[in-house]
C-alpha cells in the first residue's frame, strides 16, 4: 500500500469520526465547539515547527517562522477563549 | 537537535516513538471533542484537547529534522503572547469576530507550512506528485480561508457592508476561478519549477476568498464562519499530506468534519441549502425590503415599563426570546436580573433560543452564560415551541426574523420555510425594539401588528432597566 493510499484511509476514517463526534452536540455548545475545533485546527503548528527548524533554504525557514506565529495565536488563543466561555456555563443547582 | 541528547539505544526508535505519541495526542483530541458534547463535561473536553496539542508540539521538537530552535522559540513566544491577549481581552459579543480571525490565521498557517516546505527545498525534484498536489491544495484552501475569514471579520465588525455586495456574473467568475486554480495545481504538479504558476495559484486563491465571501449577506455569517472553520481543518489536513504527518491529517479531518456538520445545522435552521447561502446573495443588515408589503397603514399596540411589569409579575410562565439586538445593547445582565425578580415572584421563566440567534451558532447561549443564566433554562427551538401555547407572556428582545410568521405564511417571502419560534401561540407577545424597522434579513414582520402583540419601543437595555425598576413597585 502506498503512503498516499494509507494517508487517504486515515483521512477518510477521521472524517467519519468527526461527523459522529459532532453530530450530537447540543446547540448550547455550538460556539465553544467551533472555537475549540478551531484551536485544534491550529495543529498545523506541528508542521510549522518542522519547516522552521529544519535545514534548507533560508526563505523556507522564515515562511515557517511566520506559520509558527499564526498557528500559535490560533492554538493558544483558541483554547484559552474556549475555556473562558465554558467556565461561564453553569447549572442552576450549583449557585456557588 | 534534541534527539542527540538521548542515548543511541533510544534515539534509534525515535521516529516510531514520535508517531506513537502522535497517536496519543490524536486520542486526546477525539476524547476532548467527545466531552464537548455536554455542558457538564465540555470544559474538561477542551482542556484534554489542549493537552493533546501540547503533547503533539513537545514531541515534534524531538523530530530529527529539527536542528535549530531560535526561530521556533521566538515564534511561539510572539504567537503565544498575541493569543493570550486576544483571548483575555475579547468581549463575548465579539466572539464571532475572534473565531473568524483565528480561523483566518489557522488557514494562513497551513498555507505557509506547505509553501515553506516547498521553498526550503534545495532540490525540488525530490517532491513526488502527491506532495506537489497537496502543496497546491493547501495553499488554495488555506489562502481562501485566510482572506475569506478577514472579509467575514470585516462584515461582522461593520468595516465592510453587511449587505450582499454582488454584481451579475460574480458567481460564474468565482466558480471559473476555482476551476482555473485546480487546473493550475495540475500544471504545477508537472512543472513545479515554474514559479509563475505557483504565484498565480496563490494570488488567485487569495482573491477567491474575498470575492466569494463579499456577496454573502450579513445574516448568513454564522454559516460562513462554520464553513471557513471546516476549510481551516481541511487545509491543516492537506499540509499533513505534504509533510506525511498523520497527526495533521487526522486532526485536520476531525475539524473539517465538525465544521461541515455545523454548517449543515445552520443551513437547516434557515431552511436554505448551502449552495443558496453561497450563491444566493441573500439578506443585508437592513437595506432592501423584499416581499414585505406596506407598513404605513397598520397600527401597533404600545406598552410601557409599568404596564409590562404588571403583566409579567402576575403571569405563571414567561418565555424570553433573545436575539443579537440584546447583545448589541449589552442587555444580557439586566435580562438576568429581570428574570431573577420574576422567579422570586413565583413566575416560571424560560429562554427560547433559535439556532441562528446571534452572529454564530450558539452565540446567544454564551452571552447568557456570561450573565450567569444557568444553561438548563436555555431551551432550543424544538424544546420551546410546544410550550408557547401555555405561555402567558413572551418577551422578544432584540430578535426579529426568528419570530417572523411570514416564514410560515408567506410563500413569496425570502425567509419562507425557515423554522421559527412559534411565539404567536402564546397569550401575549411583547417586542422590545427601537423602531418598526426591518430585521437582518431585510423584511417586515407582521407579528408587530398582531392584536395580542405589544411593542416596547426603545433601547433594549434601557427598556429592561425601566422594567426592572417597575417590578420593584409591583
Amino acid at each position: 500500500m502506498s503512503v498516499l493510499i494509507f494517508s487517504l484511509f486515515i483521512f477518510v476514517l477521521a472524517c467519519f469520526i468527526g461527523f459522529e463526534l459532532i453530530s450530537k452536540v447540543p446547540p448550547t455548545l455550538h460556539t465553544p465547539l467551533m472555537s475549540g475545533a478551531n484551536a485544534i485546527s491550529g495543529i498545523t503548528i506541528v508542521g510549522a515547527l518542522i519547516v522552521a527548524g529544519s535545514l534548507g533554504e533560508e526563505i523556507g525557514k522564515w515562511i515557517g517562522f511566520a506559520a509558527i506565529i499564526l498557528a500559535t495565536i490560533n492554538v493558544v488563543g483558541g483554547f484559552m477563549v474556549t475555556d473562558r466561555m465554558l467556565e461561564m456555563f453553569k447549572k442552576k443547582e450549583d449557585d456557588k | 537537535m534534541i534527539s542527540e541528547l538521548l542515548p543511541e539505544s533510544i534515539s534509534a526508535y525515535l521516529p516510531d516513538t514520535i508517531q506513537l505519541i502522535y497517536l496519543v495526542a490524536t486520542a486526546f483530541f477525539i476524547r476532548g471533542l467527545k466531552l464537548l458534547n455536554s455542558p457538564a463535561t465540555a470544559r474538561k473536553g477542551n482542556q484534554l484537547a489542549a493537552i493533546g496539542m501540547l503533547i503533539g508540539v513537545v514531541v515534534t521538537l524531538f523530530d530529527q529534522q529539527i536542528v535549530s530552535f531560535e526561530l521556533i522559540i521566538v515564534g511561539v513566544v510572539i504567537g503565544g503572547l498575541i493569543g493570550i491577549v486576544l483571548a483575555k481581552k475579547v468581549e463575548m459579543t465579539a466572539m464571532p469576530e475572534l473565531v473568524a480571525v483565528f480561523n483566518g490565521f489557522g488557514g494562513a498557517a497551513s498555507a505557509l507550512v506547505a509553501w515553506g516546505e516547498f521553498a526550503r527545498a534545495t532540490d525540488i525534484t525530490i517532491f513526488d506528485s502527491t506532495v506537489l498536489v497537496t502543496t497546491g491544495l493547501s495553499i488554495f484552501i488555506g489562502a481562501i480561508t485566510f482572506t475569506g475569514s478577514f472579509v467575514a471579520f470585516g462584515k461582522l465588525k461593520g468595516f465592510i457592508s453587511g449587505n450582499a455586495i454582488t454584481f451579475p456574473g460574480l458567481n460564474i467568475i468565482n466558480i471559473g476561478s476555482m476551476i482555473g486554480v485546480l487546473v493550475l495545481i495540475g500544471v504545477f504538479t508537472y512543472d513545479p519549477a515554474n514559479m509563475t504558476i505557483f504565484w498565480i495559484i496563490m494570488g488567485v486563491s487569495l482573491l477567491i476568498g474575498i470575492t466569494s465571501v463579499i456577496p454573502i449577506g450579513g445574516a448568513d455569517m454564522p454559516v460562513v464562519i462554520s464553513l471557513l472553520n471546516s476549510y481551516s481543518g481541511i487545509a491543516a489536513s492537506m499540509a499533513g499530506f505534504v509533510l506525511g504527518n498523520n497527526l495533521l491529517i487526522v486532526s485536520g479531518a476531525l475539524v473539517g468534519a465538525a465544521g461541515l456538520i455545523l454548517t449543515n445545522i445552520m443551513c437547516k435552521a434557515m431552511n436554505r441549502s448551502l449552495a443558496n447561502v453561497i450563491f444566493g446573495s441573500f439578506g443585508g443588515d437592513g437595506g432592501t425590503s423584499g416581499g414585505g408589503g406596506a407598513t404605513g397603514d397598520k397600527s401597533v399596540n404600545e406598552t410601557s415599563a409599568e404596564d409590562l411589569a404588571i403583566q409579567v409579575a402576575y403571569a405563571s410562565k414567561v418565555v424570553i426570546v433573545p436575539g443579537y439586538g440584546l447583545a448589541v445593547a449589552q442587555a444580557q445582565h439586566i435580562v438576568k436580573e429581570v428574570a431573577s425578580k420574576l422567579e422570586a415572584k413565583g413566575v416560571q421563566v424560560k429562554y427560547g433560543i433559535h439556532p441562528v440567534a446571534g452572529r454564530m451558532p450558539g452565540h446567544m447561549n454564551v452571552l447568557l452564560a456570561e450573565a450567569d443564566v444557568p444553561y438548563d433554562l436555555l431551551y432550543d427551538m424544538d424544546q420551546i415551541n410546544p410550550e408557547f401555547a401555555t405561555t402567558d407572556v413572551v418577551m422578544i428582545i432584540g430578535a426579529n426574523d426568528v419570530v417572523n410568521p411570514m416564514a410560515k405564511t408567506s410563500p413569496g417571502s425570502p425567509i419562507y420555510g425557515m423554522p421559527i419560534l412559534n411565539v404567536d401561540e402564546a397569550k401575549r407577545t411583547v417586542v422590545f425594539k427601537r423602531s418598526l424597522s426591518v430585521g437582518y434579513a431585510g423584511i417586515d414582520n407582521p407579528l408587530f401588528y398582531e392584536q395580542k402583540n405589544q411593542m416596547f419601543f426603545g433601547d433594549a437595555k434601557k427598556s429592561l432597566q425601566a422594567l426592572n425598576e417597575a417590578l420593584n413597585e409591583v
